[in-house]
């Protein structure tokens, strides 16, 4: 087995309930994940992509399938003799410990002697900013301090793989970008692979080496960020990460004829038949009528830099355009243009 | 900011008065009760005056001393007893998935809630009374066990509550940070749980305190506790004595339960 893999999991299933009701929360994922990665399990609730993290820290045991760790099978192997930590959505940071108690925690658990619990424990507070807060507790603390508080108690033990479980969804804006490139820091700085569960799209895009997209228990596409972006695997793909318009088209001639009776010469590889145009708005620009593919604004929305529009084509499918918002040249609703399409994504439907 | 209420009871016709004639039913006797055990005279109806002459009488009176000694320590092993046995029953009736027959465990634990309280005195008397002859032994044991019985339920529903009210994330996160399902008990659980153990065994203690039915019937001869000497007291003279056993075993009750509304208040 190759040495650089840190997770490997192998045809993963989990069922729960028996019969009639049992319910699939995994199907049969497979996925490897290296050493010193940062990795985002990323899809909507109920995707499968917590009961996989959960299966790797060992709080649920895979119906199915295996689970190795540095080439150790640890599919049974009970959370506390796994060298993995968690950062949990809820915190679950311990009321009756001080933060440097809680910081703690998994090396006295571990049996390390006092003196090197109190030194671990000063220089995780350290690298989350929190030193001065060593002696509080975690109720007397905002959410963002409590925040960084869980993020150090899973590191101190220093664990082969830190898990993180949505950690930042109860944070604002403000504070979520902020542990955003923080969280990035301390993985470049501590080396320790990273296992990040959202299902923020945009959180994936900026912070991982590596996404796997997942839906309804099932492992989608694994890529970088850029692939996933540019060369999504399917509609599902294209449609949860940004956002994508989708036209419906035949290939014919080595051209794709949409339903206006307009043929896009775009790049095909094996597709034939009927296949599904994903467009990135950003790629559809608006130009004026005869120019390109005839369209109707019927709807504006402004956004700051951007401006979006959508337009109706005569077929009577909708399609969403993202242009830099110009004032001397705002279109409204009601006016005939057209429209051409940059770069396409072909799909086999 | 006040929520509208759709529908607020104080608006209802004779609301106040309904409320001030409950409280006067509940406490009108209390009152009297305290009042005359600070009696001058010789009668617990007709005023003589203020004095504390009945509390001097009860506390230089051997047999309350003797009976108050008794009550405590009963009531003491008592709570110790059944908080321990609740403790261990509320953690294997919520730390653990779904099982079959949950409904009849709780049932069953609660069973000193339901069955009327004469027949389980009954019961043990008719039960010790072999374990006596057989063993030969009569002393305290009895009064304990049978307290420490119908102590359970008081302690277990405290605890249970506290349990149930606990987040099982800080126990996921305790094994996750390498501590075995022993270490998790002694450093996650029972700290966190130890306000609800406090407060089962400050219940369990009052309850064994104030019980008449089953010690009447389970104690052996001159094992009198302060309620069953009272109910002896009653059938001879009936003096403001009474009234100030009674004033003192209530005040101390109020205690532990302000103590026991602190206790459960702060750590929430």
């Amino acid at each position: 087995m190759n040495t650089n893999v840190a997770v490997d999991a192998q045809n993963v299933g989990k069922i729960y309930g028996i019969g009639n009701s049992a319910v699939t929360a995994l199907g049969d994922v497979s996925l490897s994940i290296q050493k010193g990665e940062f990795f985002t399990l990323l899809g909507p609730s109920g995707c499968g992509k917590t009961t996989l993290l959960r299966c790797i820290a060992g709080f649920e045991t895979p119906t199915s399938g295996a689970i190795h760790l540095s080439g150790r099978d640890i599919t049974h192997t009970p959370p506390n003799a796994r060298p993995v930590n968690t950062v949990f959505q809820s915190y679950a940071l311990f009321p009756h410990l001080t933060v440097a108690q809680n910081v703690g925690f998994g090396l006295k658990m571990l049996g390390k002697p006092a003196d090197e619990v109190t030194k671990s424990v000063a220089r995780v507070l350290a690298l989350v900013k929190l030193e001065e807060f060593a002696d509080r507790f975690p109720q007397q603390l905002s959410g963002g301090q409590q925040q960084r508080v869980a993020l150090a108690r899973a590191l101190a033990p220093e664990p082969e793989v830190l898990l993180l479980d949505e950690p930042l969804s109860a944070l604002d804006l403000k504070l979520r970008k902020e542990m955003q490139s923080e969280l990035k820091r301390l993985q470049t700085e501590t080396g320790i692979t990273f296992i990040f569960v959202t299902h923020d799209q945009e959180e994936a895009l900026t912070m991982s080496d590596r996404i796997g997209v997942m839906s309804r228990g099932a492992l989608l596409q694994v890529g970088t960020p850029h692939e996933i972006y540019e060369n999504p695997a399917d509609r599902f793909v294209a449609d949860f990460i940004g956002e994508t318009n989708f036209l419906e088209g035949t290939v014919a001639d080595g051209k794709v004829r949409i339903g206006t009776g307009d043929v896009l010469d775009v790049a095909l590889k094996v597709q034939t038949g009927a296949v599904t145009l994903a467009i990135r708005p950003e790629q559809v620009s608006i130009v004026p009528t005869g120019s390109g593919i005839a369209a109707k604004i019927t709807e504006t929305t402004y956004m700051g830099t951007d401006t979006h529009y959508t337009l109706a084509l005569d077929d009577g499918s909708d399609i969403v355009a993202r242009v830099q918002s110009n004032t001397t040249q705002a279109h409204k609703v009601g006016d005939a243009v057209a429209i051409r399409i940059g770069t396409v994504q072909v799909l086999q439907s | 900011m006040a929520k509208p209420r759709a529908f607020d009871v104080t608006t209802l016709p004779g609301f106040t008065f309904i409320a001030i004639l409950s409280f006067v039913l509940l406490y009108a006797p209390i009152v009297t009760l305290v009042v005359y055990s600070f009696n001058g005279g010789n009668s617990v109806n007709q005023w003589g005056g203020f004095s504390l002459e009945w509390y001097v009488v009860a506390f230089n009176n051997a047999a309350v001393q003797d009976a108050t000694m008794r009550s405590l320590i009963i009531a003491l092993w008592a709570a110790v007893i059944s908080t321990s046995v609740a403790t261990l029953a509320a953690l294997g009736t919520t730390r653990r998935g779904k099982f079959k027959g949950q409904t009849v465990i709780y049932i069953i634990i609660n069973q000193p809630l339901m069955v009327p309280e004469i027949v389980t005195a009954v019961a043990l008397l008719i039960f010790f009374s072999s374990v006596k002859l057989a063993t030969g032994y009569s002393g305290l044991g009895y009064l304990i066990l049978a307290h420490s019985a119908f102590c359970i339920p008081f302690a277990y529903l405290p605890i249970r509550a506290r349990l149930e009210g606990m987040d099982t994330a800080m126990e996921t996160a305790a094994a996750d940070l390498y501590a075995t399902p022993l270490q998790t008990f002694r450093y996650v659980t029972l700290p966190l749980l130890l306000p609800g153990v406090i407060a089962g065994a400050m219940l369990a203690f009052i309850i064994s305190l104030d019980n008449v039915v089953i010690t009447e019937f389970v104690k052996s001869a001159g094992q009198d506790t302060l309620p069953t000497y009272m109910l002896g007291q009653l059938r001879r003279a009936l003096t403001p004595e009474v009234n100030a056993i009674s004033t003192t075993l209530l005040a101390l009750t109020i205690f532990i339960l302000i103590a026991f509304a602190l206790v459960t208040k702060k750590r929430n």
